[in-house]
């Protein structure tokens, strides 16, 4: 559980952040300059807040009106940096242990075999890091975090300065280490694919302040018709199971509330969660059951609310049983269908992306 | 021609033995000063930094002479330094010393201070996190990551006390076996008449020690940087 109340003033930006989370891996969303560093550096011991609390796993870190501040040392919270901040003078091993040999022997309850195992870091051992590639730096300083035996850890863009293929690794290096170590994972990004693979819960931070916090689905079909969180594409999520594969064509069919979704094969077993998402764009309504189409994906949805805006597009929330679809049409569309709240139409999904394991395009 | 006589081989010990003292008692007064001019801000600080610079911009001889005022047997802080621990700089070698050491604590306070500033301070921040309290992680890395300026700073500032002259014959005189360093035996020699040919060959003995504390400050920094992972 992490309780974060706090308020920064700096200059004229001005950090005013609320909010309780449970959840093996919360995101913290929001664009560059939003505040997520300041406020997981405040988590840190980093940076001193102008006043508020601070309490990880009931522990009180930061106080301002009890005058609680514990040092960053003394904190427990692991951090991997963006850019992963190895000691240059010590090879992979002393980077590894520097946290560990400051714990006490009782406290050592993340294993060095352990960490190394699990984060492919055996050859590396002896290398000094200006050798090392990014990846490779990167999965080090997880690991030194790691050894340090936090409470939780913070991982601020950890994927900011590698490349495509790097970042697919480090995302299932991270997977790994929720579901093994069960350490609860503070994940910032701006990244809503980095979000929607990884977090259970989402912090979204704007201009300074959490303009939401919660499930990952609530929050993101709130957002989208707020707007608070620009640059979050709008999109929708969907909870939904695999039902079966067409080998042949290289198919899968996802089943949820309100129907089927049919996918590029996807590599789960018949029954697991697959959890996707559905960008606004890709989703066309019709008004009647349309024929002779290529779109695989025909649902039946209710309107529930249609956004008002100058723009030249409208959003469409649709109720899709009990999943929430978004739909992003022209605002002459939404006029000539004359498209309004409680109508019964149906949506084309153009394509579905797989968010829980890599992503697969329908 | 080669062999130096025993009077050479006791200006050279004692030369070296001026300089080693100096740049050993003042090493870690130059890192805190360096830290706290790198890292701290605090008022008076352009003040502070202005004072430690001055031995490079005076006349020697009035630091000499400076020091001969305040560190003399009836100076403020050498009447104490007798009294409390029975220390005598004033015409002394250890006077020497401290005569060098200030003449080269700006070179070396110089040289830490930037390989400091060199440091990025987000690892000292990273380390915080990992459990290290601020001394240890000055100790395990900010220190090992500033070596390369230590390294050129310590050298620097030997060679200059090496060389020193003005402040050392203002404040300790040239009293020979105690405090004649080479060039003062150097000039000693060039007063009296035939005494070119001593003068040159000390002066030769300063150019070969010059030039190995160079090569020696090459090599180090070299060898500190690769283990500082620059």
């Amino acid at each position: 559980m992490i309780e974060v109340d706090i308020e920064r003033h700096l200059g004229a930006f001005h950090l005013d952040v609320r909010f309780e989370v449970e959840a093996p891996i919360v995101g913290l969303f929001g664009r560059s300059g939003s505040g997520k560093t300041s406020v997981v550096n405040a988590i840190a011991g980093i940076v001193r807040p102008s006043r508020g609390t601070i309490v990880v796993n009931e522990v009180c870190l930061f106080d301002s009106g009890k005058g609680i501040d514990v040092a960053p040392e003394k904190r427990r919270i692991g951090y991997v940096f963006q850019d992963a901040l190895l000691f240059p003078h010590m090879d992979v091993e002393a980077n590894l242990v520097y946290g560990q040999r400051l714990r006490a022997p009782g406290d050592r309850v993340i294993a060095q075999e352990h960490v190394v195992d699990l984060l492919g870091l055996r050859t590396l051992l002896r290398r000094k890091p200006p050798t090392l590639s990014g990846g490779e730096k990167q999965r080090v300083a997880i690991g030194r975090a790691l050894l340090a035996q936090p409470r939780i850890l913070l991982m601020d863009e950890p994927l900011a300065s590698l490349d495509g293929a790097r970042r697919m690794e480090i995302l299932a290096y991270i997977e790994r280490l929720r579901d093994d170590l069960r350490i609860p994972i503070v994940y910032v990004t701006h990244s809503v694919a980095e979000i929607t693979r990884l977090a259970d819960r989402i912090v979204v931070l704007s201009n300074g302040k959490s303009a939401a916090f919660g499930a990952i689905g609530e929050v993101k079909d709130r957002l989208d018709f707020e707007g608070a969180a620009e640059g979050f594409e709008a999109a929708s999520i969907v909870e939904a199971r695999v039902a079966a594969h067409d080998g042949d064509d290289g198919l899968s069919t996802l089943a949820f509330d309100g129907g089927e979704l049919v996918v590029p094969g996807v590599d789960l077993a018949v029954g697991e969660r697959a959890r996707v998402r559905i960008l606004a764009r890709d989703v066309s309504l019709s008004i009647h059951r349309p024929a002779g189409i290529s779109v695989l994906n025909v649902l039946r949805a209710h309107v529930e609310s249609v956004s008002e805006s100058g723009d030249p597009v409208v959003d469409v929330r649709l109720a899709v049983g009990r999943a929430t679809l978004v739909a992003r049409i022209t605002r002459r569309s939404a006029r000539e269908l004359g498209i309004a709240s409680g109508q019964a139409l149906y949506a084309l999904v153009k394509a579905a992306s797989l968010d829980s394991r890599g992503g697969a395009e329908a | 021609m080669l062999e130096l006589s025993p009077q050479e081989l006791g200006i050279l010990a004692l030369s070296l033995r001026v300089a080693v003292a100096s740049v050993v008692c003042s090493l870690p007064f130059a890192v805190l000063v360096a830290h706290c001019l790198a890292r701290s801000s605090f008022p008076g600080k352009t003040l502070f930094d202005a004072i430690i610079h001055l031995p490079l911009v005076l006349p020697p001889v009035v630091v000499g002479f400076a020091l001969l005022v305040l560190f003399g047997k009836r100076g403020p802080i050498g009447s104490l330094l007798d009294q409390w621990f029975g220390i005598v700089l004033a015409f002394r070698w250890t006077g020497a010393a401290l005569a060098a050491a200030i003449m080269g604590f700006p070179l070396m306070v110089r040289a830490i201070r930037l390989s400091i500033e060199a440091i990025d301070q987000r690892l000292e921040v990273a380390a915080r996190t990992l459990g290290a309290s601020k001394a240890w992680v000055f100790t395990s890395i900010t220190l090992p990551l500033a070596l390369p300026g230590i390294v050129t700073g310590t050298l620097l500032s030997f060679a200059r006390g090496l060389g020193e002259f003005g402040a050392t014959i203002t404040f300790v005189s040239n009293i020979p076996g105690e405090t004649q360093t080479l060039p003062l035996a150097v000039y000693t020699f060039t007063q009296v008449p035939g005494g070119e040919g001593n003068a040159l060959r000390l002066s030769l003995i300063a150019v070969v020690l010059s030039v190995v504390a160079l090569a020696a400050s090459e090599w180090l920094t070299r060898r500190s940087r690769r283990a500082a992972g620059r």
